[in-house]
């Protein structure tokens, strides 16, 4: 349900990617400028911005509700008289949960509809697909799911965590209440295993000692074993960097192991308010989540966000992270393109170092260098009525480090 | 060494599920020879069952035990339904049924998704079943395995029965044997074929309760089943419902033994390794029926 396919896919996307990027050279004489770039069309008393989610497919469960808050951005935005006194035009594009799908579909709304910014994608298989379209068009990417860093590309920004964002803080609040040994769970693909590659990384300079490492295979259901190695390694507590359906498994069996959260808690990165529903408070309840945003942050920007998403969408659909910095983005450009006075894609990142929007998760500022943005690291626990309330932030919003640079234990990692 | 205790009990309990599963499918695949790709989505029909039981029977306990003959009923007039607008039609051709089954598992997924929509569906499992059972320090057996391993039993010693000892058990074992044989004697075939249908789909749906203690509810859980229930019923052999039970215990103890030395990926390798090598030697399965009318 989460960024399952992440990874998989990567290396055939990579090489249709740049299949893609091949063609477009061939084709685009004559279409852009002379930089090489497709320059947005706004001529009008509209802007087009682009919209490129999965609506279709295995992610379409997750991308929707991102999709629908970027939408409530739009709509807002509009009402309040649009950016530099023109109208957004919203043009929606399915990726279809297909990497080169979205790779086709950027290149559409980039050169076809010519918008002035493009929002959306969810697994990092699909950034690294659309990635060449983006660079190659110079045109702007906001995306929006946090995600295992060690990437920077000019033409996007990434408006969810990277890992020091998420994973790092997780580990200080392992280690500052106490916890001395840490057993690693996660789904077998690149995203998990290169998540417990910096948690290894991390360990061994903090003195937190990893018990074990297992992991199972997307869509794997059968947890009996891993749950008792987990349960024989004594460890104080686990990391879980599990993906999708494997999830409700995993915590079924590790509650009727008789495991509790009080004894040997449980982290994950991927369960957000929509998959605490799926799984179950009764196996949830008391365990540990890490993220920037919970729907029960408190702050007026996170009231108005919660209060209009629930007008326009239900009153029972939750407000995740995602969605949440998928919302940001949207505010986030305009008050680039209001600071800089331009739709004109360099002129807008040039004026994004040190913009801010008050957002629903706090105060987030983009880091100009890196084009993420400071986001506040929170730690959450499950309750029994399926909300996640925040235990524990780290006060102040963290300054974004994709390639870990600033972390001396993280040096030997690639 | 309580590890290694555990592992076993593990193991045992993975069998029980993959029998469980396999169960159904031995009866309609095993006895009749029809490869119904559908199986797993009567599994899935059995937990939705559970879940929406759940929504009028609030108890969870109360609930679940309504909901295994209420599923079994429900998967079992699927199956016959299937029987009885398609797979009739198509016994002399056992690769069309492969085909039209399969065609009709995707309409039930897509079907599962527009009623209950797309997202994994939650039931709540009565407490007890949550919790586990303490032998020792260290040694702890999950209840809701327990209760797995015991309805299994239960539900192979009743098809045991019925097919030894009932007129229908009588008339099912004939029709295996001999189709034309049973016709000429007066044994009505068609009926026994879905009654045959609807006790195997029937059980998927009994899996599928069970199924709602350990994993996730959703409109393609079946697919992932599926696989491993033809497994168990292809190595145990056509025909017999032993060798469906002997070869889902030893493939769960194998399953935990090896992961427990290794990890989930390379256990599953090795278990499919072993299988093929398995294949190689028996093709025909662990146990085989000998009869004139089988090929």
């Amino acid at each position: 349900m989460l960024r399952f396919h992440r990874r998989r896919l990567a290396a055939f996307s990579v090489a249709l990617a740049a299949a893609l990027a091949v063609s477009a050279c061939g084709s685009k004489t004559g279409e852009g400028d002379d930089t090489g770039g497709v320059t947005a069309d706004t001529s009008g008393d509209t802007v087009k911005v682009g919209l490129l989610n999965s609506l279709s497919g295995t992610m379409a469960i997750s991308e929707v509700t991102v999709r629908d808050a970027i939408m409530l951005a739009v709509e807002e935005i509009n009402a309040a008289g649009g950016v530099l006194g023109k109208k957004l035009a919203p043009v929606g594009e399915d990726g279809g949960s297909d990497w080169p799908t979205f790779a086709e579909k950027a290149e559409k709304l980039i050169k076809v509809d010519r918008v002035a910014a493009v929002f959306g994608c969810w697994t990092s298989a699909s950034r690294k697909a659309v990635k060449p379209v983006f660079e190659e068009n110079k045109a702007l990417l906001f995306y929006p799911v946090q995600y295992e860093g060690l990437e920077q590309s000019p033409y996007i920004f990434y408006t969810g965590a990277t890992t020091n964002q998420q994973i790092v803080p997780g580990l200080d609040y392992l280690k500052a209440q106490g916890k001395k040994s840490v057993y690693l769970v996660g789904s077998d693909y690149v995203f998990p295993r290169t998540a417990n590659k910096i948690i290894k990384a991390y360990a061994e300079a903090n003195g937190l000692k990893v018990l074990g490492e297992d992991y199972a295979p997307l869509g794997s259901t059968e947890f009996g074993t891993i749950v008792n190695k987990v349960k024989a390694s004594k460890a104080e507590a686990v990391f879980n960097t599990l993906n999708g359906d494997s999830n409700v498994a995993f915590f079924k069996e590790y509650k009727s192991a008789g495991l509790t959260a009080a004894a040997m808690p449980v982290v994950s990165v991927s369960i957000a308010e929509e998959e605490v529903k799926s799984i179950g408070t009764q196996y949830l309840s008391g365990q540990l989540t890490a993220w920037n945003y919970y729907q029960t942050t408190t702050g007026a920007a996170n009231d108005k966000f919660v209060k209009a998403y629930k007008a326009k969408f239900g009153a029972d659909k939750p407000t995740s992270d995602p969605m949440e910095a998928a919302y940001v983005s949207v505010y986030l450009w305009k008050a680039m393109v209001e600071k800089a006075g331009s739709f004109d894609v360099e002129k807008v990142k040039g004026a994004a170092d040190g913009v801010t929007f008050e957002a629903p998760e706090g105060l987030v500022t983009i880091d100009g260098a890196t084009q993420h943005i400071h986001k506040t690291a929170r730690i959450g626990k499950i309750g029994d009525d399926g909300l996640i309330t925040e235990v524990w932030n780290s006060g102040s919003p963290v300054k974004p480090d994709p390639y870990l640079k600033g972390y001396p234990w993280a040096s030997g990692l690639s | 060494m309580t590890v290694i205790l555990g592992q076993l009990f593990t193991g045992v309990s993975i069998g029980a599920v993959l029998l469980l599963i396999a169960l159904g499918l031995a009866l309609t695949f095993g006895q009749m020879n029809v490869i119904n790709m559908a199986h797993g989505e009567f599994i899935m029909a059995g937990a939705y069952t559970t879940y929406v039981l759940q929504q009028t029977v609030t108890d969870a306990g109360l609930s679940l035990l309504v909901a295994l003959p209420v599923a079994f009923a429900v998967a079992g007039a699927m199956g016959v339904l299937l029987e009885w607008a398609l797979i009739r039609r198509l016994y002399t051709r056992p690769l069309d049924t492969l085909l039209v089954t399969w065609g009709v598992s995707l309409m039930l997924q897509q079907l599962a998704r527009d009623v209950f929509g797309a997202p994994n569906v939650q039931t709540k499992a009565p407490d007890i079943l949550t919790e586990s059972t303490s032998l020792g320090t260290d040694l702890s057996i999950a209840n809701s395995r327990l209760f797995i391993l015991g309805l299994v039993v239960l539900a192979v010693a009743a098809l045991t029965a019925a097919l030894r000892f009932t007129p229908l058990g009588r008339r099912i074992r004939a029709v295996v044997q001999n189709r034309d044989l049973a016709a000429v004697s007066g044994i009505a075939t068609g009926r026994v074929d879905r009654l045959t249908f609807f006790i195997g789909s029937g059980l998927a749906g009994v899996a599928g309760v069970a199924l709602t203690l350990l994993g996730p509810i959703g409109p393609t859980m079946g697919t992932n089943i599926i696989i491993d229930a033809f497994l168990v019923v292809v190595v145990g052999g056509i025909g017999q419902l032993k060798g469906s039970v002997i070869v889902a215990f030893v493939l769960g103890m194998l399953q935990a033994m090896v992961e427990y030395l290794t990890t989930l990926s390379v256990a599953k390798v090795i278990v499919f390794v072993a299988i093929v090598a398995f294949l190689q030697w028996r093709p025909q399965g662990l146990f085989t029926l000998r009869t004139r009318s089988l090929a």
